[in-house]
């Protein structure tokens, strides 16, 4: 419940940001969309017990989040929050594999301990990226990119349209459950209850769909929504895709961090 | 299913998959023709989110749970319309709320979405409910086809993290972990979902007999499933083993890298995978990560690097901090410059 209303109130604040003017708003969405899709797919890339190497894609999503004016604090806020999954994924990690992999002032380092450390570095890189894409981007520029790159119109239509109710329905279940716990001396519902609560929300949603239809035939609804789209993509943009490429095909071909080490201890990587 | 567990072969595979699915599923929507069910699916998508935030306690157990929405959306919506509206759902969830992820999305919508929507829905559900179902038949339908999906679906999360050999996690112990919590979760779905369409049959009973009636389309929804599956078996085959193949430690291999740990971390899994492959191979010379490995765990190592012993070695710590170093001094002078170029107000 409180989870759900802090993730709210966070998915409102990310489309403020994106609603700014700022560098990275201005790149087109198109070349936010695909880029992070591919510094993602670049991330999950690495081995399992391939830390150090994750250090150079930090760029991206700090990077992006600088031009686009996105404060870390909040950012990194959102990451830890969301991290208790990661970190239950990841926990038991240390205790399956117990190799040591190289030791550290005098502690052995397991591969365990690697992997673990490895999960959650993945963990917080894609999620920021796709914090950062929207801070930048907003949820319905997103859409129309989507769209513009080939995904089907009513799968568009149907996210568009998720995202603007989300607001509103999760307002009134937030008001039911409220309304509930107000009267109901001990905590939660039990499941009939739960249900019964359920069903009122289902029934007044379906009541809303109808109004929200009748609504939009007013103003012309054919069956297809009309989203904003961007101007053509320009300079800026195809710096922007180059840089990206650059950084994903040096991350991904050459070891940065063993090549940075051998130039500061003269060994040579 | 999460970014973190999938490498990209998997992730590419399943996302083809979804993909397919999700443009049959979307031709097929608009060839209905029904503009009403756009908002309806719009508002229903958001129903899912709001009804998650309704927790109950579940008897007996002092744990809470929620209504996961997959099959109540199936009932009411029909299996095409319902893969929408999950896929959407699970996009907005990967992107806001840090469920998931974008690379694990395919894998999600396959978990979630096609499972219950196109297997457990018109192949267990349609088949117990009957056209007009009564109230008995209603809940077992809804238990079965809960649990049915949920097995599903946890089974594929299984295969799919064992398929990514990113946890090293064994098979058969998390088999046996996640099948039977996942029973018990598609005993309490199913439970819920029907206990949620009476309440709708009892508030609005045209709405729930539209949504029972729809006829017994089992064989045609099953169209989406096969060339679902199909996609994933060819992306598997073809562009998820060219990215198999341009794993790090082939590359790494091939510029004659000394690996310290990564050798001891081979094995099991990649090992298996690396024979079936070799067994079933497009390219006959395909080279596979573990095989990889352990030609170079034979090769003496490299003389330029000072005796790399697995345990000894911090190789990498170093240069990942001067990285990561560097990456704060470029983000530090970015944003620097951004501050200068604001307007001031």
């Amino acid at each position: 419940m409180s989870r759900i209303d802090a993730a709210l109130a966070h998915l409102g604040s990310l489309d403020e940001l994106a609603a700014r003017d700022t560098p990275a708003a201005r790149l087109d969405a198109r070349a936010k969309v695909v880029a992070t899709v591919a510094f993602v797919a670049v991330v999950a890339s690495f081995g399992r017990l391939e830390l150090f190497r994750l250090a150079p894609l930090a760029l991206y999503p700090l990077a992006l989040a600088a031009l686009g004016d996105v404060p870390f604090r909040p950012l990194a806020l959102r990451i830890a929050l969301a991290s208790p999954f990661a970190l239950g994924v990841a926990a038991l990690e240390p205790f399956l594999d117990r190799v040591t992999v190289f030791v550290l002032g005098g502690h052995a380092v397991t591969g365990g301990v690697l992997a673990f450390a490895t999960i959650l570095a993945k963990f917080a890189l894609s999620l920021g990226a796709a914090l950062v894409l929207v801070a930048t981007t907003g949820f319905d520029a997103v859409c129309a990119a989507l769209e513009r790159l080939g995904a089907p119109r009513v799968l568009v239509a149907q996210l568009a349209l998720t995202y603007r109710y989300l607001f509103v329905l999760a307002d009134e279940a937030a008001r039911t459950v409220r309304g509930y716990e107000l009267r109901a001396p001990a905590g939660r519902p039990d499941l009939r209850t739960a249900t019964a609560l359920i069903g009122q929300l289902l029934v007044r949603a379906l009541a809303r769909a109808e109004r929200v239809h009748a609504a939009m035939r007013c103003r012309g609804f054919d069956g297809r929504l009309r989203l904003r789209r961007s101007a053509r993509p320009g300079g800026h943009d195809l710096a922007f895709a180059l840089g990206v490429a650059a950084l994903l095909v040096v991350a991904r071909a050459v070891d940065v961090p063993r090549v940075l080490e051998g130039v500061l201890t003269g060994r040579g990587g | 299913m999460s970014d973190a567990l999938v490498s990209p072969a998997v992730g590419g595979a399943l996302w083809a998959a979804a993909a397919g699915t999700c443009a049959v599923a979307a031709r097929r929507v608009e060839r209905h023709g029904d503009e009403r069910l756009v908002p309806l699916m719009g508002v229903l998508g958001a129903f899912v989110f709001a009804c998650q935030m309704v927790n109950f306690a579940i008897p007996g157990t002092g744990s809470s749970g929620h209504l996961g929405g997959g099959l109540l959306l199936s009932i009411l919506l029909g299996p095409d319309a319902a893969l929408l509206a999950l896929t959407s759902v699970l996009l907005v969830q990967a992107l806001f709320f840090a469920d998931g992820g974008l690379l694990a999305l395919g894998c999600n919508v396959v978990n979630l979405g096609l499972f219950t929507s196109y297997l457990a829905y018109p192949l267990v559900f349609r088949p117990i409910a009957g056209a007009a179902p009564s109230r008995r038949r209603l809940i077992a339908a809804c238990l079965a086809a809960g649990v049915v999906g949920l097995q599903l679906g946890a089974f594929g999360v299984v295969l799919e993290t064992w398929a990514s050999g990113i946890s090293s996690l064994p098979f058969r112990s998390f088999v046996m972990l996640m099948l039977p919590i996942h029973l018990a979760i598609g005993v309490v779905e199913g439970v819920a979902t029907a206990a949620v369409v009476l309440v709708v049959r009892r508030a609005r009973p045209e709405l729930a007999a539209c949504a029972a009636g729809g006829g017994p389309r089992s064989l045609r929804s099953l169209r989406p499933v096969v060339v679902g599956l199909a996609l994933a078996a060819v992306f598997t085959g073809g562009v998820g083993s060219w990215f198999a193949s341009s794993r790090p430690d082939g590359l790494e291999w091939a510029t004659a890298h000394a690996a310290q740990g990564e050798v001891a971390a081979q094995g099991g899994l990649h090992d298996v995978l690396a024979r079936a492959q070799r067994a079933v191979a497009l390219l006959p010379d395909y080279d596979f990560r573990a095989a990889a490995a352990s030609e170079e765990s034979a090769a003496p190592p490299r003389p330029a690097w000072p005796a790399p012993r697995v345990g000894t070695s911090v190789s990498g710590l170093l240069g990942a901090a001067l990285t990561l170093a560097l990456v704060a001094l470029a983000i530090g002078g970015l944003r620097l410059l951004r501050r200068k170029s604001r307007p001031t107000r």
